[in-house]
């Protein structure tokens, strides 16, 4: 199965660097002008989401993979590849790629300069796709090989996965959920678990199919955060609800006339997910904006004078692969927090009174 | 600032695609895992749980050879013993049955010494008889011809007599 997985990858990285090939000689012209290296620029330009898939440059030449633009402006959809855009030079259907100001990087009316509904197949939708077919292709065949081979000892990346899922199956959602409770939810934070870890180790990889920064963008957090929160409270159960309107143990004159208990109880229900949704967008970006910090000092120094360049590039380098390494652990760790946490709350909301 | 403002796009697409992700994993991926997780697991238990009950029918069934050993140990005691006992009372009888056979041989023996033994005082008290007839035939013969003689043969003869 993995080698339809990565037969599948090829593919379509051939085809579509095909496709960035072409665009690219159409775009050897336009880019004339001398630019000055500006890392805020650059790093910023890395960890956020773009409209095409930005492999290299090569002098003057962009290599990137043009994805398709899906717009909807007063009840009219548009859809075309961003390649016509030509990194912003043109301007195509009324639209352009903005590539100063406050809307730098979005696509906006030509005329009027504003913001249409953009459900584009951006970089970071590109990448989730991506992820989630390889996901589903290894995991499906993990169930299939558990199908076809029950009751027998794990083989290949059946054992390999294994040890995780039992991880979260048993010291994640049985100890934080309870043995009555936890198997409701255990497709949707084993789900949560390899789509973070997957996609922390596929931000790492810093060409194409990864490279993207998914698990550090605040939509993809953010959603994830607002599943935990959805589900946290359509499973919370009487006692739950008590426990924040009516909490036990405290005080009364802090619930009435004032309900100052309450109102604090209520807010942690909000900012729980809000937490999650902020500390794996942080986490992740920062260890993207570190490792590109130290790149762009070769790139600083380089432009003083080509051997201080050099000579930096070795420590950067060295830098670099340590933050490499911590980012490995990050990558785990911040996907097993999400998951434990969510599986906390999941919790929280099930317990009985006792 | 673009890195704190997520985009509309991104949000429509991962809360779709996640959603359909969860669907597809939850049906295709983590029910047949958790199913062959579980049913692994209970199979394993099942194994375990055997093999203990084997372990203890094993032991129990030591503990019952090792009963019917003991108790084949005692019967064949119990029979030497039985066998030790007859072959003692066999002997005891024989010797009994010996004892009382010698006896009555002796018995008989003794009888018949003491008729012999009548027979021969009858026969020594007959002799005696004619003998001292004889001697008293003698003495009255040689009466006449020694007179100091005569007393000393007398008494030797009768000194004969009684030694006889």
């Amino acid at each position: 199965m993995p080698r339809y997985i990565f037969a599948l990858l090829l593919l379509l990285a051939v085809s579509l660097g095909y496709g960035a090939e072409k665009e690219s000689h159409e775009a050897t012209h336009e880019a004339s002008h001398e630019e000055e290296f500006n890392p805020g620029t650059m790093i910023i330009d890395h960890v956020i989401d773009a409209h095409e898939w930005h492999v290299m440059t090569i002098g003057h030449t962009h290599v990137s993979i043009p994805l398709p633009v899906i717009l909807i402006h007063e009840g009219e959809v548009s859809v075309f590849m961003s390649s016509k855009f030509h990194h912003g030079h043109d301007t195509y259907k009324g639209f352009k790629l903005e590539t100063h100001g406050e809307n730098k990087g979005k696509i906006v009316v030509a005329e009027t300069g504003e913001v249409p509904l953009d459900l584009s197949i951006t970089k970071n939708v590109a990448a989730m796709f991506i992820s989630m077919i390889i996901l589903s292709f290894i995991f499906i065949s993990i169930g299939k090989r558990y199908k076809k081979r029950s009751g027998k000892a794990p083989k290949g990346l059946q054992s390999l996965l294994e040890p995780l899922i039992l991880f979260i199956r048993d010291d994640v959602a049985k100890a934080s959920i309870g043995e009555k409770n936890y198997e409701k939810y255990l497709p949707y934070l084993l789900t949560l678990f390899f789509f973070i870890f997957f996609n922390n180790l596929f931000g790492l990889i810093p060409f194409f199919p990864g490279g993207a920064n998914l698990t550090g963008n605040l939509a993809v957090t953010g959603v994830m955060a607002v599943f935990t929160f959805i589900i946290t409270t359509f499973s919370g159960n009487k006692n739950y609800w008590v426990h924040i309107f009516n909490t036990p143990g405290v005080p009364w004159w802090l619930k009435i006339p004032v309900p100052l208990m309450p109102v604090v109880e209520l807010m942690g229900v909000f900012t729980k997910p809000f937490v999650l949704m902020v500390r794996l967008f942080a986490n992740i970006t920062a260890g993207h904006i570190i490792i590109l910090g130290f790149m762009s000092l070769i790139f600083i120094f380089g432009n003083m004078h080509a051997g201080i360049g050099y000579s930096v590039s070795v420590v950067s380098v060295a830098f670099a692969v340590f933050m490499g390494l911590l980012e490995l652990l990050v990558a785990f760790i911040q996907a097993y927090v999400f998951t434990l946490l969510s599986a906390l709350y999941f919790g929280m909301a099930t317990e009985e009174h006792h | 600032m673009e890195l704190v403002q997520p985009g509309i796009g991104l949000i429509f697409w991962m809360t779709l695609a996640f959603g359909i992700l969860i669907f597809i994993l939850g049906k295709f991926a983590w029910k047949p895992i958790m199913k062959g997780l579980k049913e692994r697991e209970e199979s394993i238990d099942e194994a375990l749980n055997a093999a203990k009950i084997a372990r203890e029918e094993m032991k129990e069934l030591k503990f019952s050879n090792e009963q019917l050993m003991k108790e084949a140990k005692e019967e064949r005691d119990s029979m030497l013993r039985d066998a030790r006992k007859v072959k003692e009372s066999i002997i005891d009888e024989a010797r009994d049955k010996a004892n009382e056979e010698a006896n009555r041989i002796i018995e008989n023996a003794r009888e018949s010494i003491q008729y012999e033994k009548m027979a021969a005082i009858h026969d020594m008290k007959n002799q005696l008889a004619e003998l001292s007839i004889e001697i008293a035939e003698k003495i009255i013969r040689q009466e006449l011809t020694q007179k100091g003689k005569h007393k000393e043969l007398i008494d030797n003869l009768l000194k004969e007599i009684k030694e006889n």
